[in-house]
């Protein structure tokens, strides 16, 4: 950094767009880097589709043709994109303070359910749309930000292990939605899959006019928008960040650290919420158990894969988001199994943590005359 | 009321019976975490491992017709799971706790890949040991059905209890994993202790989850295993790294876990999934009760990531 500064000072005009193409450089280690990685993955994964019998080629082209290749798999795509976009955020945020938290899927599952259940009363009064979106918003965010607070607290005020806590959360999820679900808030009116009432069609969010896709991806790229400056042009991030480097330095600055992990970890888990609101409201219109869909374990990959940064999520998410979608169609065209999309997934993380070792090994990316 | 009801009595019973059951999965899994975490490293993943070995095993046991060459690959299986982790922990700037998030879903997605084919077909079981003979309600009878397993996995952890504090291998173990540079100084090769800990370790885990697959609940699903792999790393740390702690911390969970189904066997069927749950909330309180970010640990591997 200071030789950079020191020869802006020295010559302004004439080194600019030369620094200008040095700094791209070096940052450009940070997208060769997981892409080398993807690419690694894709070709393990063929050796291990050839090793089966199956053809790779017909699989990736079935990838392509289901996930991006047509509008109909586009709008497949973003449709699950979405809820990745937050469930990525739930990672990556506080991740930017050194914690791995991976309990999404649980915040996502009680914020969609809190969701569900706060439009019941209104419902019933038969509300308009206008009081009862806002009420479940308020609830699904209020009950994932709390959720994955409290890990964060945990974390800070018990010196608990957040990547274990969070985890067991979300176990703990499934089973409140799963308690309530099947028993007192299950809609008597549906014996075949245990649910809770519908929030009816009156209260569904519509889709983004001439996409087809429900609001909750304008919703997860604004998010995501808010959250990148929030991590990288705010003193708060700053803090969050000088916290992640080193947690001793960043107390010795008198950093409230414990106070920047849990309002970090909130503002997480109001993320996850904030996908299982979008689940019921846009989606599925009631809580079953087909939001702990995975979603949150996914998102996981999504925010390694963006290197926690806020706005890389979002291509990532429609990345991971078509991966899912065409596992449909790989399925049924290649009689191969749902699965296969797990391994793929489970391979393409393995091997881009692997790639974190690449870091720093290429004199091409470091700055010049060091 | 017939001779052979015995009422709520069977609350116990059956969570007795369900403690050794239920606990024998968390005590292989909890001792190859101790094994591993006693180097230094920690394995996330053996939930993966777990998943695969049950898969594995399973399915061996369906080719072959003998369980106990499908314990024995489904211990080979978390072998190489257990390689793949300790080598990748070897290179530089790769967190061992991100890399054990990937292995988890990597093992389940691989299990569920390849175990699809096994979940209609019935493998053989697991022979278990009668020990209620002298009893003649049936109740107590099928109480003391114990498996081998459960045997094997006591002499197991005394074994490594003596172990690490008898033999020279115990020794480098323990000093690998307390302290890094004490262990180099001494000529000995960190990564190698690591790996071949960690690899050890995920045979452990492999045959865990043979015994869910081929034993108790006794049939390869997708839904098998519900968390017991992470449970087990959070079991190591309330036993503070010491095998036969584990053994103890095993039984509790297990009868935790028991609860559920014991309840149900007398019919009460009220709040399933709520005592389902209770493992979950019970390794929680005991991790918020065990835990202090005051003092470290006692017992704690210096070299452990996850108490730094």
């Amino acid at each position: 950094m200071a030789d950079t500064v020191n020869q802006g000072v020295v010559a302004p005009a004439a080194s600019a767009p030369a620094e200008f193409l040095d700094r791209i450089r070096r940052s450009s280690e940070y997208v060769v880097i997981p892409l080398f990685a993807l690419i690694a993955a894709g070709l393990i994964f063929s050796l291990f589709l050839f090793a089966l019998g199956h053809s790779p080629v017909t699989f990736f082209s079935l990838l392509w043709r289901g996930g991006f290749g047509t509008g109909f798999s586009w709008q497949n795509t973003l449709v699950r994109a979405a809820p990745l976009i937050f469930t990525g955020l739930c990672v990556a945020i506080p991740a930017r303070l050194g914690l791995t938290i991976v309990g999404g899927e649980g915040a996502l599952v009680l914020g969609g359910f809190t969701a569900a259940v706060a439009a019941i009363p209104f419902v019933h009064a038969g509300a308009p749309n206008y009081v009862v979106l806002p009420a479940m918003l308020l609830c699904a965010t209020l009950t994932g930000a709390a959720w994955i607070g409290l890990v964060g607290a945990l974390r800070h005020y018990r010196g608990i292990n957040e990547t274990i806590a969070s985890l067991l959360m979300s176990y703990i999820a499934i089973a409140i939605m799963n308690f309530f679900v099947e028993g007192a808030l299950r809609d008597p009116g549906n014996p075949n899959k245990p649910s809770t009432l519908p929030i009816g069609d009156a209260n569904m969010i519509g889709n983004i006019p001439g996409v087809g896709v429900h609001w909750g991806l304008a919703a997860g790229v604004l998010v995501a928008l808010a959250l990148w400056i929030l991590m990288n042009r705010t003193t708060f991030g700053f803090a969050a960040r000088v916290t992640g480097g080193n947690v001793r330095a960043a107390r010795a600055q008198g950093l409230s650290v414990g106070r920047l992990m849990v309002i970090s970890c909130a503002i997480a888990g109001a993320c996850a919420g904030l996908a299982g609101f979008f689940e019921v409201a846009a989606v599925q219109g009631r809580a079953n158990a087909s939001l702990a869909a995975g979603y949150g374990f996914t998102g996981i990959l999504v925010a390694f894969l963006a290197r926690q940064n806020a706005l890389a999520i979002i291509p990532v998410s429609i990345l991971l988001g078509g991966i899912a979608a065409a596992g449909g169609l790989i399925q049924r065209r290649m009689g191969m199994l749902d699965a296969t999309v797990l391994v793929l997934q489970g391979l393409m993380f393995v091997v881009l943590l692997v790639s974190e070792t690449l870091y720093g090994r290429f004199a091409f990316f470091r700055p010049k005359g060091n | 009321m017939n001779e052979t009801d015995i009422g709520f009595w069977g609350v116990p019973l059956a969570m007795f019976a369900g403690a050794i059951r239920v606990s024998t999965p968390f005590l292989f899994v909890s001792l190859g975490e101790c094994l591993t975490e006693k180097s230094g490293r920690i394995n996330l993943g053996l939930e993966g491992t777990l998943v695969f070995g049950a898969m594995s095993g399973y399915a061996v046991a369906y080719l072959t017709g003998s369980p106990w060459f499908g314990v024995f690959c489904a211990g080979l299986s978390g072998c190489f799971f257990g390689a793949i982790h300790g080598y990748i922990c070897k290179l530089p700037k790769v967190n061992d706790i991100a890399i054990g998030i990937a292995m988890m879903l990597f093992g389940t997605g691989l299990a569920f890949f390849f175990g699809k084919p096994f979940i209609q077909p019935q493998a053989p079981h697991l022979p278990s040991i009668s020990l209620g003979g002298w009893s003649s309600l049936p109740q107590v009878r099928s109480a003391l059905e114990i498996n081998p397993l459960f045997f094997i996995g006591i002499a197991l952890a005394v074994f490594m209890w003596w172990a690490f504090k008898n033999t020279r291998w115990g020794l480098i173990v323990r000093m690998t994993g307390d302290s890094a540079p004490a262990a180099l100084a001494m000529g000995y090769s960190v990564d190698w202790v690591r790996f071949l800990a960690t690899t050890v370790g995920g045979f452990f885990a492999g045959v865990g989850g043979a015994f869910l697959s081929l034993y108790y609940p006794g049939a390869w699903s997708e839904g098998l295993s519900s968390g017991q792999g992470l449970m087990a790393v959070a079991l190591v740390i309330f036993a503070r790294w010491n095998p036969l702690a584990c053994f103890g911390a095993a039984l509790l969970f297990g009868a935790a876990g028991a609860l559920g189904p014991a309840l149900q066997s007398v019919g009460i069927t009220q709040g399933y999934y709520f005592f389902n749950a209770a493992p979950y909330l019970l390794t929680l309180f005991i991790m918020i009760a065990s835990v202090s970010p005051k003092r470290s640990l006692k017992g704690a591997p210096g070299e452990l990531s996850i108490t730094k």
